[in-house]
C-alpha cells in the first residue's frame, strides 16, 4: 500500500516529520517498508538551455536542438511548436521513467540521434499542458535536476499491511491511524449530491439471488457523461501513489477505492441487457470474457454480476469486456457492493486473477461504507464528467450485518497485558480509533468497533488495540511466575546431540541437505521397482524436478554433497547427516511415515601424505570402525555386523557390505558404494557409507550407566590359532566363544587373520587372544589351561577347524 | 717419598673435576684404578708398610678405591647422558599427528544454543512431524481455508489435506492436545516454503516456543524474549516489540533487535533501518486454545518462533543463505 504525504494531508494534519510518521506507523503495526520521494523520477530530468534550433533535414515538423544540460551539450530531436533558442525547458535523459510508465531510451528519429527528450508538463506528470514543451523560469540554472530546481518533493510511504487490516487499504484508513497516533481528527470529505431528477426504480433494478455471497449491493445511475481524460488534480493524486490515469470514469473509481477502500465498478448502462443487475452464482460450464480479453470457465462457486441475460462481471474480481466503459459511453451504472471474502478469494485463486478489488474484498471491505463510497464517486462524476443527471441510488441490503460488540473487563485486560491502565485511559484509546464505548459498571465496558474494523470480534482483539496504542515498548517487561515442574528431557533429542558431538570427535562434519530429492534418485541408487525406498511422497507443486519428491534415504543427498565437494577440489570427505526419510503409506490424505536416519559418507584418504606417512585411502574397515566406535560411545554393546544378504541392498557393493544388527533386528548397513551408483552420480572416486535407523538406535541406548568394580586379581591370557574355511565369518568364532558362557573368559581379542601360504587354499588362519580372569582369586595355570583346551576343542568341532602345523 | 693415599685421592679428585668427556674419565680411571694405577699400586704395597700403620692404610686405600670407582662411574654416566641430551633432537616444528575433529553444522550449533537458553528458563524440548496435516499446520492455528493469511506462507502440498509444514507452529496444538497446562516447550525443526531465491531457500529451520499457564501476560512474553535475546546476542542488545499479525496470536508482536552489524546506524544487513527482525511472537489466540480444549478464561500464554538461519547469519556473519545447504567442506569446517 502506497500513501503519498500530499494525499494523506487532505484528510489529517500531519504534525510529524516523515521519518517520525513512518516510525509511529511501524510501531502501531503498520510497517513502513520504505519512504521514497514520488518525484525521484525527475532526478534524470535536467533543466536544459536550448542553445541552437535547426530544422530536421528529413521531417518538416521536427527540429534539431542543441541543449546545454550543464557542462555538456546534447542534441535532441523535438517536435514541439514552442521550442526556441535560449528557452529553458526540462530535458529528460535516457533511463528516465515517466509517471505513465514509459522509459526513455536514446533513439534515432528520422536518421538523427536524439540523446534526450524535451518534455511537456503532461509527459512529466506535472500538469495538463501537453501541447508544447514546458517553459521553465529563465532564472533557473541549466544542469540542475528538475525536482531540485522546482522544489518538488512529496514523500511516499510504502506500507506492508498485514492481512487483518483491510481498513488501512485506503488513504482515509491510514489517516485514521495517523489521527489516533498523533491526537488529531480525520476530516472526511464532504459529499453533497444534487437531488435526483428521476426515480431510479423506473430505470433499473438490482436482484440479489445469493445474499450470503453478496449481502449488500448499491448501484448509482448517471446519464449523459463524457468520457475523457481526468483533470490534472485527479491524475496527480493517482500518480502520487503509482496508479496510471486512464479516463475520468476509471480514474474516479480508482480514486474512490484508494480514498475509501471500497472498490467500485462502472458498467456501460446501455450495454446491460434489460438494463438491470442480477447477482447470482455462475452456472456449471458457463464462460465469460473478462476485461483482459481472456475467456474464463466458470463454476457454481463463483459469484457473477449479470444483466438480464448474461454475466457482466466476475463479482469483486474483474469486469467483463461486454459492459466495459468505452469512449462513446454516455450512461453508466456504478456498482458499490460488499462481496463475501471467502467467495472472492476462491474466485480469484481459481481464475488466477488478483486485482486491487479482489485484494480488498477477500480481506473484507467496510459493509457500512458501501453507499458513502458510491455517493463520493457520483459526486466526482457530477463535478468532472459534465453530468448533471444523477438518477438516484439503489441500496439492496436485505439483512444488514449486525454490529459486533465485545465486553471488556478492565482487570482482565490489564492482567492479560501486564499493564495498570485505568478506565479513562482505555476509553481514550478506544475513542481515538472510533470505537464506541459503553460503560456497564466500574470495570466493564461494552465496546462496539466501527464497521470498517472487520478484524475486531473478541476480547483479545481489543487488548491488541490497547497494547499497540499504549505502545508495546511501554508495557513493563516482567518474568512469568511459573511452577517448578521439571520433566525428563526427551531421550531422542538428547541422544541425537550426543551422537553429533561423537561424530565430530570421530572427524565427521555435519551436512544438511534438502529433504526433497529428484525422482531419478531411485534409479541412480539402482533400486528395483518394488524397493520400499520407492514409496516416494510426491510434492504437488515442487520448485523443480530435482526437488520433487521427499527423500526415502539420505544417501542421494550425501552423494550430491560428495559430488559438489569433488568439484570444489575437496577430495577427502568425512560427512554425515541426521534427518528424516519419508515413506508414503499408500493412503491419500495420510501423513507419510517419517523415519529419522543417521547416514555417513567417507571418501578419499584415511591418512593424507605427510612427513610421517604415505597417503592411505580409506576402506570398508575405516567406516566400520567409525560405526563401532559410535555405538560403543553411546552405550550400545551388542551390535553385530553380518554379511548383507544377497539382493537386499542395491546401492552398495555386494560382498563389501555389512548389515548392522542389534537385538536380532537389522538397523542399518556399512558398505562401499556400488560402482554403478558411483558412475550414475558421475563421481570419480569410490566412497564408503553407513546408514542407521536413528530412532531404533536411540531405543537401544541404555538409560542409565552403572559402574563396574575394577578387577582386583590379575588376568592371564592364552592364544588360539585355528585354520578354518575361508567362508566362515570371523565374528562367528567370537560369538561362539561368547555362547559357551565361560564365566572366567573376560575378553576376546582377534589379533591375526592370515590366508596365504603356508595356509592351504580356501582356508584362513585366525588367531584369538582369550583373557581369563576371576573376580575372586588369582587363577592357577592348570585351571586356565583346562578351560582353554576345552574352548579350543569346542571351536574346532564347531567350525571343523584344525590347528596350525608348527 | 711415596705419596700418601690421601694425596692420591686428592689428585684424582682434581683430575676428574677437569674431565671434559667420557674419554678423559676413562683414562683417569685407568691412571688410578687400572692394573698399574696409583691406587692399585698403593694397595699392592700395603703389605710392605710397617705393621702398626698397615691396617689403617689398607682400610683407607680400599675406601679410596671404592669412593673413586663410584665417582668415576657417576661422572661417566653424567657426561654420557648429557651428551645424549644435547645431540639427540627432534624437529619440533614438524606438524603433530592428528585425526582432525569434524564439525557440527552451524544450524545445529545455533539450534542448540537457542534450546539451551530456553532449557535454562525451564522449557522442555519437543519435536513434531515435518509433513503435516492441513489441520495442524493451518486450521488448528486459526488459519481457515481461503483465509488471506494463507498467502503469508507459500505452501508445498502433498495432497489437499497434507502439506510440508510451513512453520514449526503445528507443534503448539499437537503439544497442547497431549498435555494440560502448565506447558513450557520449545520445538526446533525443519520447515518448508515454496520459495527459492537469493534470500530464501525452500527448506529452513525454525524454533517454536510456547508457554501456557494461569495469569501469563504480554509483559511476561517480553520478559522471556528479552532474556533470550540478551543471552543469545549480548546483554547490551537493544530490542523493541512491534505490533504485527499472526492468525494464531493476539496481540501479536515482531521482535526487532538493534542491528548487530552497524549497531543501529544503518547498513545493508538491516536495510538501513538499524533494526533486525528476529522473532515473531504473541499471546496465544483464544481460537487456538478452543481448538485444543483449553479453557480461555483460566489460561493464557504466549508463543514465539524464530528462524535459525537468520540468527546464525547474524552470529557468524554468513551472507548467503544457500551456503547452509551446499555443504562445502570448507564452509562446514569453519564452525
Amino acid at each position: 500500500m502506497k500513501v503519498s504525504l500530499s494525499w494523506l494531508q487532505a484528510y489529517v494534519d500531519v504534525n510529524l516529520k516523515v521519518d517520525e510518521l513512518a516510525e509511529a506507523l511501524t510501531m502501531a503495526g503498520l510497517e513502513v517498508e520504505a519512504v521514497t520521494d514520488r518525484y525521484e523520477y525527475l532526478n534524470t530530468v535536467r533543466v536544459g538551455r536550448i542553445v541552437n534550433v535547426t530544422p530536421h533535414p528529413n521531417a518538416d515538423t521536427l527540429k534539431l536542438c542543441d541543449v546545454n544540460i550543464g557542462g555538456s551539450t546534447i542534441s535532441v530531436v523535438c517536435g514541439a511548436p514552442n521550442v526556441k533558442t535560449d528557452m529553458l525547458a526540462p530535458c529528460a535523459l535516457p533511463g528516465t521513467v515517466f509517471p505513465r510508465g514509459i522509459v526513455l531510451e536514446k533513439s534515432t528519429i528520422r536518421g538523427k540521434t536524439s540523446e534526450g527528450m524535451l518534455c511537456s508538463e503532461h509527459e512529466l506528470g506535472l500538469g495538463e499542458n501537453g501541447r508544447g514543451i514546458m517553459e521553465l523560469d529563465s532564472r533557473l540554472s541549466e544542469g540542475n535536476s528538475l525536482n531540485k530546481a522546482l522544489g518538488l518533493s512529496d514523500s511516499v510511504l510504502e506500507i506492508d499491511l498485514t492481512p487483518n487490516r483491510p481498513d488501512c487499504l485506503s488513504i482515509i484508513g491510514i489517516a485514521r491511524e495517523v489521527a489516533a497516533l498523533s491526537g488529531e481528527k480525520v476530516t472526511y470529505p464532504e459529499i453533497s449530491l444534487p437531488k435526483s431528477t428521476d426515480d431510479i426504480a423506473k430505470r433499473t433494478s438490482v436482484t440479489l439471488l445469493d445474499v450470503d455471497l453478496c449481502p449488500r449491493y448499491a448501484a448509482g445511475l448517471v446519464f449523459n457523461i463524457a468520457v475523457k481524460p481526468s483533470p490534472f488534480w485527479l491524475q496527480d493524486r493517482l500518480m502520487s501513489v503509482g496508479l496510471k490515469p486512464i479516463n475520468n470514469i476509471v480514474d474516479i473509481t480508482n480514486f474512490v477505492m484508494m480514498e475509501t477502500g471500497q472498490p467500485l465498478h462502472a458498467f456501460d448502462f446501455d450495454r446491460l441487457a434489460e438494463n438491470r443487475i442480477v447477482v447470482r452464482t455462475a452456472r456449471e460450464n458457463e464462460t465469460f470474457v473478462t476485461l483482459d480479453g481472456k475467456e474464463r470457465r466458470l463454476d457454481p462457486e463463483m459469484l457473477m454480476i449479470c444483466d438480464g441475460e448474461k454475466p457482466v462481471a466476475l463479482a469483486g474480481v474483474m469486469g467483463g469486456l461486454n459492459s466495459e466503459i468505452e469512449n462513446a459511453t454516455t450512461n453508466i451504472l456504478l456498482e458499490s457492493a460488499y462481496f463475501d471474502p471467502v467467495c472472492t478469494r476462491k474466485t480469484s485463486k481459481k481464475t488466477g486473477l488478483s486485482t486491487d478489488a479482489s485484494h480488498r474484498f477477500e480481506r473484507g471491505v467496510d459493509p457500512g461504507g458501501t453507499v458513502t463510497a458510491l455517493k463520493r464517486a457520483l459526486q466526482l462524476i457530477v463535478d468532472i464528467a459534465d453530468s448533471k443527471c444523477i438518477q438516484g441510488i439503489i441500496d439492496e441490503y436485505p439483512s444488514p450485518v449486525p454490529g459486533k460488540t465485545v465486553e471488556v473487563n478492565i482487570q482482565r485486560l490489564n492482567r492479560h497485558l501486564g499493564t495498570r491502565l485505568d478506565d479513562k485511559a482505555i476509553e481514550n484509546y478506544l475513542d481515538a480509533i472510533e470505537f464506541d464505548v459503553e460503560k456497564i459498571d466500574s470495570v466493564t465496558f461494552r465496546v462496539t468497533p466501527p464497521s470498517f474494523r472487520v478484524d475486531i470480534s473478541r476480547f483479545e482483539d481489543i487488548t491488541e488495540e490497547i497494547a499497540r496504542l499504549f505502545g508495546y515498548n511501554n508495557i513493563e517487561t516482567t518474568f512469568p511466575l511459573i511452577p517448578a515442574d521439571a520433566r525428563h528431557p526427551d531421550k531422542k533429542i538428547e541422544s541425537t546431540y550426543r551422537i553429533k558431538t561423537i561424530m565430530a570427535g570421530l572427524g565427521f562434519s555435519e551436512a544438511i541437505n534438502y529433504s526433497f530429492i529428484s525422482q531419478q534418485s531411485c534409479d541412480y541408487l539402482e533400486l528395483p521397482e518394488d524397493d520400499p525406498k520407492r514409496k516416494l511422497v510426491q510434492i504437488l507443486n515442487p520448485i523443480s524436478e530435482d526437488q520433487s519428491v521427499m527423500r526415502t534415504s539420505l544417501i542421494p543427498g550425501l552423494l550430491q554433497t560428495m559430488k559438489y565437494n569433488l568439484s570444489q577440489q575437496n577430495k577427502n570427505l568425512k560427512i554425515y547427516e541426521i534427518g528424516h526419510a519419508f515413506f508414503d503409506t499408500g493412503k491419500t490424505d495420510r501423513q507419510p511415515d517419517e523415519v529419522e536416519m543417521l547416514t555417513g559418507l567417507w571418501t578419499g584418504n584415511r591418512i593424507d601424505a605427510t612427513w610421517y606417512s604415505k597417503e592411505v585411502a580409506c576402506d570398508f574397515f575405516d567406516m566400520k570402525g567409525i560405526v563401532e566406535e559410535l555405538l560403543k560411545n553411546i552405550g550400545i554393546a551388542n551390535a553385530a555386523f553380518t554379511r548383507m544378504p544377497a539382493n537386499s541392498c542395491f546401492y552398495t557393493k555386494p560382498g563389501h557390505t555389512a548389515q548392522v544388527i542389534f537385538e536380532n533386528e537389522p538397523v542399518g548397513l556399512v558398505g562401499e558404494v556400488a560402482p554403478k551408483v558411483i558412475r550414475n552420480y558421475d563421481l570419480k572416486q569410490t566412497a564408503f557409507i553407513f546408514e542407521l535407523n536413528l530412532g531404533r538406535l536411540v531405543q537401544s541406548i541404555p538409560d542409565t550407566k552403572s559402574a563396574r568394580p575394577i578387577p582386583k586379581f590379575p588376568a592371564t591370557s592364552r592364544d588360539i590359532t585355528l585354520i578354518i574355511d575361508n567362508d566362515i565369518e570371523t565374528y562367528k568364532i567370537i560369538y561362539s566363544v561368547e555362547s559357551f558362557q565361560e564365566e572366567l573368559v573376560e575378553n576376546l581379542h582377534l589379533f591375526d587373520v592370515f590366508e596365504s601360504d603356508p595356509i592351504p587354499k580356501g582356508k584362513k588362519s585366525v588367531s584369538l587372544r582369550v583373557t581369563y580372569r576371576s573376580s575372586k582369586e588369582t587363577l592357577e595355570d592348570n585351571r586356565v589351561n583346562d578351560i582353554h583346551k576345552n574352548i579350543t576343542a569346542r571351536l574346532m568341532k564347531t567350525f571343523d577347524a584344525t590347528l596350525p602345523a608348527i | 717419598m711415596e705419596k700418601t693415599i690421601e694425596q692420591i685421592h686428592r689428585e684424582a679428585l682434581e683430575e676428574i673435576e677437569s674431565a671434559r668427556d667420557a674419554e678423559d674419565v676413562k683414562s683417569i680411571s685407568i691412571k688410578y684404578l687400572g692394573r698399574k694405577g696409583a691406587v692399585t699400586q698403593f694397595l699392592r704395597n700395603v703389605s710392605n708398610l710397617p705393621a702398626q700403620i698397615r691396617p689403617e692404610a689398607g682400610k683407607k686405600a680400599n675406601e679410596t678405591k671404592k669412593d673413586l670407582d663410584a665417582l668415576f662411574k657417576k661422572t661417566l654416566m653424567h657426561l654420557e647422558s648429557s651428551s645424549r641430551e644435547t645431540d639427540d633432537r627432534i624437529d619440533v616444528s614438524l606438524p603433530g599427528r592428528v585425526t582432525p575433529r569434524g564439525s557440527l553444522h552451524p544450524i545445529t550449533q545455533i539450534n542448540q544454543k537457542i534450546c539451551d537458553i530456553f532449557i535454562r528458563l525451564g522449557f522442555d524440548v519437543a519435536e513434531g512431524p515435518e509433513v503435516e496435516t492441513d489441520y495442524y499446520n493451518f486450521e488448528a492455528l486459526n488459519i481457515p481455508q481461503n483465509h488471506p493469511a494463507r498467502d503469508m506462507q507459500d505452501t508445498f502440498y502433498i495432497s489437499n489435506a497434507i502439506v510440508l509444514r510451513t512453520h514449526t507452529s503445528p507443534t503448539q496444538p499437537r503439544i497442547m492436545e497431549k498435555q494440560r497446562p502448565p506447558v513450557r516447550i520449545v520445538a526446533p525443526g525443519k520447515v518448508y516454503r515454496c520459495d527459492s531465491d537469493l534470500t530464501h531457500t525452500p527448506m529452513f529451520h525454525q524454533v517454536e516456543g510456547l508457554l501456557v499457564d494461569r495469569n501469563i501476560s504480554f509483559g511476561d512474553l517480553k520478559g522471556i524474549l528479552t532474556t533470550f535475546v540478551h543471552q543469545m546476542f549480548d546483554p547490551e542488545t537493544g530490542l523493541r516489540f512491534r505490533p504485527s499479525y499472526f492468525p494464531f496470536t493476539e496481540p501479536s508482536a515482531e521482535v526487532d533487535i538493534r542491528c548487530v552489524i552497524c549497531k543501529g546506524s544503518g547498513c545493508r544487513v538491516c536495510s538501513n533501518t538499524g533494526w533486525l527482525e528476529v522473532l515473531g511472537s504473541g499471546m496465544v489466540h483464544p481460537a487456538v486454545f478452543e481448538n485444543v480444549g483449553y479453557d480461555t478464561t483460566r489460561y493464557s500464554g504466549f508463543a514465539f518462533g524464530m528462524g535459525v538461519e537468520r540468527i546464525a547469519m547474524l552470529k557468524y556473519g554468513i551472507d548467503d543463505i544457500r551456503k547452509y545447504f551446499e555443504n562445502d567442506l570448507r564452509f562446514l569446517r569453519q564452525f
